[in-house]
Formats: structure tokens, sequence, C-alpha cells
């Protein structure tokens, strides 16, 4: 089409003429996007990582993590992992029980290498499900028996402490009975705040009902039932609200109060209560990992989780993210209870797979 | 000029009378045919789900607490509804029709509410108005006063979702009024109806169509909506979802009670099908159209004024307020922040290729809705809201599970994610784009037609301009509402593209306020400047049209 011709088109055509033009250039971007879509999740590094490190890593490898654990806390220690290790990592962050759903969902075809998770439940119905390799017994014998999966297909890399969260300001830490027992105590009512739908909570009822059994596990239940605990989202949730007052105390885990101390000071109004004599209060859950047994990168998948295990990254818990650190040797941090001070009631984690039997307890009694 | 006799099914007889039109072209069912088998996924994968359930998670969905929470959700859908209608109309109103003082600037602010995600707009509620918030301790002081209304439950939630979804409400009505012809409301007048009967019985008549599908959106954005009931502690049925997810992972039982979403859905369809009636709303006499007489308010401007004010200090202000507090605390306690320019660079790629897709997605489903108007052009539309009114979470498993083995290069790709966004949101677009179309008169394209136009010119040179506004208004309420989506994003986006919402989320999920207030306020301020850009072309769109 020559310019001379454009020139002389009448309004019509050149109404037609840029339809056309429209059209083409849609489609046109419509299919480059797509194209370019689908070849760059394989580009698309996370910003920060810079050009020399990635030059050392090995051509070729790369695994994909799924985290259930999120970027603002341990982004920085997934981002160090593949510059150590040379191999490139990927990370899918997530909210743990909706990346399990979706590994559950993808099946054989999963893209994860890696599930990263916040609680040995979610890990549980992974391998349930018969989704997750067996581990090496050198990645497993670096944690004690008690946070590991029986099955030897994940481990746990590591602990959050079943804690008591009690507001500063309404009560000393004397008010506080030594066994989570006394919170079915009338005096409590109104006073109490709990996330039933959180699955560190759920473990930990699990772990009740093992220990304690099942009849006992019901009489806590209702007993705090009928002290009308307040129902908050999550964990969080629970710190913020005991702090602020609304409630005076929270069953949670343990370093959630420390993110709190980081941001608003020592003047935050809420502490943690560790319950004593072994009481099944002070029990402590794990956040773990496991390898996809459809994986192609299994010992690249193995070197990210012996590094998850090894000191630094166990250094980097303990300093950055307020909690124990599950091999040995690794000191807790100053502001954090030592685990030589609590009284942490022994069970295996890897025994805690009965969710199932908890959620219908918790369904029954209504408190779901 | 009647606008209110009813528009029979003969309208399309008398077009069909012509050799030109037969039935829809295939530019329109095609794509239509596309959306359809799109929004049809979640169902077919919820059945699927469903069909392995064993006697258990039957017997544990039919018990009592079922059915309660179904209710209570039911009655929450129903009150916001109504009060966003009592928020929305009112401001539509004032902003578009009267000279309330800085008009421009309240029609943006108005709107901005719908930026504010609702898992930050709950944690700013309770932060603002909790039992121990930042209210109670202004008043402690001086008043004395120990206890608020208690925010938790069903009156939080309520207050939460009214403030953060009225503008679903507003926009449709917005753009319904600045394309209303001013000549209905002067033959009223000139009738001797007087200005408060003109009102009513003429210009409400003629919003009922942009208020129904606003208050259908609104409805359905509180029945899928998780964040906020969560955080203020009412138990609906979208949270009764979540939970199956968060505890057992089982998906047959959300599955289920996913199900009986659909069915709601498609009754709370039908019934704003009722509301909506087979009215026609465009000018049938010749004549041109002119910008409508202004409103003089008098000295009912500082109650108006008043009421602007308040609802855009409690929706946009005080979530502002809070956040730049939480961040210039996290900057006093010099916790590193980061700023996000990867992320809002992503949203906002993200967010205008899925309003490009869903809006061109829409066109045809809106237009087959109101110029072909027939069992299965109706049930297309209906189904077309499918995506919206189930939690997100329930999408983005659907999809993968189609998209994992169906569309295996395409899985976790930029363009998966946009037609998830297309799924969740057409509705938006398809309602905003309806309105409009129902606003044109059928005889000024038939004209065009007879003039020996073809179809596709026709839509392009006729029915694409005039119905401008409502293109854009779709588009911006789809690219804001895909802003600050979540749990697609989360498990469907490429790897490593992380988005405002999601870093808002990483933070917010720790409890880490400080490194959420940058995300957060960014994400209001991209959000705002594109509905500056929006309100910029509705008004130049509305001097081209007159």
């Amino acid at each position: 089409m020559t310019f001379n011709r454009i020139i002389r088109m009448d309004y019509y055509e050149v109404n037609v003429l840029y339809l056309k033009l429209i059209k083409t250039f849609s489609i046109s971007l419509l299919s480059l996007i797509f194209l370019l879509a689908a070849c760059a999740p394989k580009q698309a590094v996370t910003p920060g990582v810079s050009a020399p490190a990635s030059s050392q890593i090995t051509p070729g490898v790369s695994i994909t993590v799924y985290s259930g654990r999120s970027k603002s806390l341990i982004g920085p220690l997934l981002d160090q992992v593949g510059k150590d290790i040379g191999i490139e990592v990927r990370v899918r962050y997530g909210d743990t029980a909706q990346l399990a759903a979706a590994i559950l969902e993808e099946g054989k075809r999963t893209p994860a290498d890696v599930f990263f998770a916040q609680d040995a439940g979610a890990l549980g119905a992974i391998s349930k499900a018969g989704m997750l390799a067996p581990l090496p017994d050198g990645i497993l014998n670096r944690v004690g028996t008690e946070f590991r999966s029986l099955k030897g297909d994940w481990v746990g890399v590591s602990g959050r402490a079943r804690v008591v969260v009690y507001n500063t300001q309404l009560l000393k830490e004397s008010d506080l009975p030594e066994s989570i027992r006394g919170f079915t105590d009338p005096k409590w009512k109104g006073k109490i705040g709990w996330p039933p739908t959180n699955g560190s909570f759920q473990a930990f009822v699990t772990a009740m009902r093992k220990i304690e059994g099942e009849q006992k596990t019901i009489q806590w239940l209702e007993g705090i039932k009928a002290n009308n605990p307040k129902v908050y989202k999550d964990n969080t949730a629970v710190v913020l609200a005991v702090a602020a007052g609304e409630v005076q105390v929270g069953f949670v885990n343990h370093y959630y109060l420390f993110n709190q101390i980081k941001q608003k000071g020592e003047s935050f109004t809420a502490r943690n209560y560790y319950p004593k004599k072994g009481d099944i209060g002070a029990i402590m859950n794990v956040a773990g990992a496991g390898i996809l047994s459809v994986t192609k990168n299994r010992e690249a998948s193995e070197r990210f989780i012996e590094y998850l295990l090894s000191d630094s990254a166990q250094r980097y818990f303990v300093n950055e993210t307020f909690e124990y650190a599950l091999t040995t040797g690794i000191p807790t941090h100053p502001g954090v209870a030592p685990l030589s001070q609590i009284d942490v009631p022994k069970i295996d984690l890897g025994s805690l797979e009965d969710l199932e039997g908890t959620l219908k307890l918790l369904r029954d009694l209504g408190i779901l | 000029m009647a606008i209110s006799s009813p528009q029979k099914r003969t309208d399309m007889k008398t077009g069909r009378r012509t050799p030109i039109s037969l039935g829809p072209p295939a530019f329109l069912w095609v794509p239509a045919l596309f959306v359809a088998v799109a929004m049809l996924l979640a169902p077919v994968y919820l059945v699927i789900r469903t069909a392995s359930a064993g006697q258990d998670a039957l017997s544990l969905f039919l018990r009592e607490r079922t059915a309660l929470v179904l209710v209570r959700t039911v009655a929450l859908a129903i009150s916001v509804t109504a009060a966003t209608s009592a928020i929305a109309i009112p401001l539509a109103w004032l902003t578009v029709r009267t000279d309330l003082p800085l008009r421009k600037l309240w029609s943006v602010l108005t709107i901005l509410p719908l930026v504010v995600p609702s898992y930050v707009g709950g944690f700013v509620l309770v932060a603002a108005f909790g039992p121990r918030g930042m209210l109670q301790h202004l008043l402690s002081g001086p008043f004395g006063i120990e206890r608020l209304p208690e925010i938790y439950g069903f009156p939080g939630a309520l207050l939460a979702l009214t403030l953060f979804s009225y503008p679903y409400m507003l926009l449709n009505v917005r753009a319904a009024l600045a394309g209303m012809d001013p000549a209905l409301e002067e033959a009223a007048r000139s009738l001797g109806r007087g200005p408060r009967s003109t009102f009513f019985h003429v210009t409400l008549q003629h919003l009922r169509p942009a208020a129904a599908s606003g208050a259908l959106l609104v409805a359905l954005y509180t029945l899928s909506d998780f964040g906020a009931v969560s955080l203020l502690q009412f138990d609906s049925f979208t949270r009764q979802i979540y939970v199956q997810y968060q505890g057992s992972f089982d998906r047959t039982l959300a599955a289920v009670f996913s199900l009986v979403l659909v069915a709601l859905t498609i009754s709370v369809l039908f019934a704003e099908g009722r509301v909506r009636g087979k009215l026609r709303y465009y000018r049938s006499g010749v004549g041109t159209g002119r910008p409508p007489m202004v409103v003089s308010l008098g000295r009912w401007k500082w109650p108006a004024l008043f009421f602007c004010g308040s609802i855009v200090l409690f929706s946009l202000f005080i979530p502002i307020a809070i956040l730049s507090y939480w961040l210039v605390q996290g900057l006093l306690a010099s916790i590193p922040l980061q700023a996000v320019w990867a992320a809002a660079l992503h949203s906002a790629l993200a967010s205008g290729l899925a309003a490009i897709v869903t809006v061109t997605m829409a066109l045809p489903v809106a237009i087959l809705a109101v110029r072909y108007s027939g069992r299965l052009s109706s049930l297309l539309e209906r189904i077309s809201y499918i995506g919206f009114a189930l939690p997100g979470i329930v999408i983005a498993l659907s999809l993968v599970f189609f998209g994992i083995r169906f569309a295996t290069p395409f899985y976790q790709t930029l363009g998966m994610l946009v037609f998830a966004y297309m799924v969740l949101f057409l509705p938006q677009a398809v309602g905003s784009v309806r309105s409009s179309v129902m606003q044109i008169s059928p005889r000024l394209e038939e004209a065009a037609r007879s003039l020996g136009h073809s179809p596709p010119s026709v839509l392009a040179r006729i029915t694409l301009p005039l119905i401008r506004n409502g293109l854009l208004g779709g588009a911006a309420l789809v690219f804001l509402t895909v802003m600050k989506e979540l749990p697609a994003t989360l498990v469907l986006s490429p790897i490593g593209f992380d988005t405002l919402a999601t870093e808002v989320w990483n933070a917010t999920t720790e409890g880490l306020f400080a490194q959420a207030a940058m995300p957060a306020l960014l994400l209001i301020a991209v959000s705002s400047g594109a509905i500056v850009l929006l309100l910029l072309q509705e008004k130049r769109a509305g001097r081209v049209e007159r």
C-alpha cells in the first residue's frame, strides 16, 4: 500500500484500516505475551540476586521450592541458599495450606521439587498422599527423632514452642497457672483468645489427644469453650489482641511476639509464658521440608534441605525469625527463653498425623 | 420518550425481518463460547471433587452448623447490599449532578476505597475501632469510655465490607447517571412532576439496571470475601471453605461447600434478573443528548459535604493514616524498608493486561445479552458471574487442576494468571458494559447496517464509541480488583512475579505491619493513578458524545 493510497483514503476506509491494524496488533501482542509468558519464568529471577552470584550457579540445575513460610521472614535466607550451594533456587511463596492443596491438585505433574511448610500437618497431608520421597539418613539424623516424619520423608528445620502470651499490664506472670488446664477456671471467662483454624493450634490439640487421651482433651476444650474464648484468624491476630488488652491471654506459637517487639520496641505490652512441668501447653512444633517424589532434581533438592539444617541456616532461624534451632550446638536467641529453661513435653511430631481426628473433635464440639 | 414500556422479544423479531441480521455474528458468539467454557471450568472441577466425596464428608456438610452459617452469610450479603445502596446512590448523584464543592475531587476520593484490599481494611478497622483500638484510646482519656460497641462479628463484617465494596455500585450508578439523557427528566418536569417525584419516578427508575448490577457485584463480593470476615471474626460460608483447606487440606468438603455457593450465586442472579426486568433504557426519539442540568444544592451543601466527607474519612483516610503511622513507626524503629518498584511494575502489568483481556471478553457477552436477548444469551451472561462469587482459592485450584493437565506449557505463566483474573472478574466488566449498551438505541446500529456497514464495522463505528464510558468503567474496575487479588496470584503467577498484593500479604501474615505499609500505600497510589486516568477519560468521552 503506497503512501499516496493511504493519504487519499476517506474517513470510512481509514477506519476499516484502523480496525485491521488494531486487530493485527492485538493478536500479535497477545501471542507475544503468551509466548513470553511461556518462556519467562525460567529467566524471572527474584530481584536482588546479583549477576556475579548467578554466574557461579551450576548451569542447568535449578529447583523449585513451594514455601509456605513467608518471604518477609525467610526470603533473605532462600536468596542466600542458591549462592552458597550453586543451584538456582526458584521460590513460590504462599499460604502453607493453600500450597499443600495446590500440590495435591497438581499431583504427579507438580513443578515443585521441595515443599517447605509452616507446620508438620501440611507435610503430613502430602506424605499421606504418597507424594514425598524418602530422605537420606544424613539429613534425617541432623535433628532429633521427635522432629521428623516416622516414614522418614520430611524433616523439621526449625522449632516453635507453644506458649501462652499474656498482657503485661493486666497480668503478672505469677497470675498464670502452671498448666494450661488452669485456664478452664471460670475466672478466665472472656479473657482468652485462640486461633482454632490455625495449623499449629490443631497440631497442639492432636498432641494433647496423643499424650493425655481423648477424654482429657475434650474436657479441656469444653472448659475453654465455656469461658467464651475469642476466635482470631491466626497467631499474629491473637498476639496483637493480647497486647491491646482485648483479651488477657492467648494460645500461640512463641515467635510471633518477637516480630512485634522488634517493630514496636520493648514497651510492647505482651510477653510469652511457658507452662511448667512438662505441661502439654509447652509442646514444640516445627516448620519442615520434604522432597516431592516426582522431582528430577533430587540431589539438588537434598542439598537445599541440607543447607537448611546447616549451622548458618540454623543461626538464621534463631537470630532472624526468633525460632529454636533443631540441630545441636546453636544457642537460642538471647531474647527467647533457652530450651534448658522450658520444660518441653516429649512427643514425636511424626506421630501427629491424625489431624482428621482432631478436626472431627473440634467440629463436634462446635469450635470449628 | 418512554422509558418504561416493556421491551418484548418482538424487538428482536423486527430486527430479524430485515435480511441483514440473522442471529448473532460469529465474532460475537465465538468469544462468548470461549467465555462460557472458561466459566464452567470451576463448577466442573467442583463436581469432579464432590463426586469423590464419601459419606463422612456429606455428613459433615449436612450438620446444623452449615445451615446456620449459610443463613448468616445470606443475611450479611443482603445487609451489605442495602448499606452500599444507601451510600452509593446518593454519592453518585451528588458527584455527577450537583454543584457540590470540589465535585471532581470527591468523584475520585469516593471511588478510591475500592483499592483498599479487604485483608488490609480488616486490620485497619480492628486497629482503629477494635475493643482496644485507637478510637478507644482517644476516648478513654477525656471521656473515660472503656467499651466501644462490639466490632467483632456481624457489625464489623458489615462495616468493613460496606466501606470497601460500595464503590462497585458507585461506579456503575455514576456511569448510568452520566450517560442518562436529561430530556427524560425534563419531560417529566414539563408534564407536571416536581423535582422530588422526578428523581424517584424517572431518575431512580432509570438507574435500576446499573444499581442492580452494582448490587450484584457487592452481594457476590460479600459471598466470596475471606480477608475481612476472618479478621473481624464473622463465620461466613467462604470462611468455612478456607477452614476446610486450612485444617484437613480436604478438597472434597471444600468442593461441596463451594457448590452450595454456586447455587446461592445462581439464585442471587435470578433475583437480580427480576429487579432488572425487561425494560428499555435508551432514548427512542430523535434529537441529541445534552449534558444534564446541574442541581444547585443551596444550603444542603453542608450536609452533602459532611456525608461525602465522613464516607471518605472512614473508608480512605483512616486506612491511609494508619498505614502511614505503621510506616513511620517502622522507620523510627529503623526497620529496613525496601521500595518495591518491581512489584509495583508487576502489579500494573498484570492488572493492565487483565483489564484489556477481560473487557474484550465481556463485550460479546454484554452485547449478546442486550441485543440478542434470549434464553441462551441470558444463561451465558449469568454463568459469567460464577467466577466472581467463588473464593479465589477455589478458582485457583480449579485452574491448577485443568491447567496442569491440559495447558501444561501455560501453567503458572503470566498468560494463565491473566486468564484466571478474567474468570474471577469478568462480571465486573460485563455489568458495566451491559449497562451502557442498554442505554444506546438499537435504531442507531440498525441505521448503520441499512447503510451497508457490516456488523463488525457497526460495532467499531457506532457501538464502541457510544459505550466508551462503560468500557472504561469496566476496565478500571477489573484493574483495581486485580491489583489487590491474592489467592490466585500466589498459586498461579510465574515464580518470582511478586505483586504489591503479595508483598502486603507476605508482611501482614507475619504481623510485620511496617513492612506491609510501604507496598500497601504504593498499591493505593498506583490504583489512584488509574482512577484519575479513568475519570479524565470519562469527561472527554462525554464531550465527544455530546
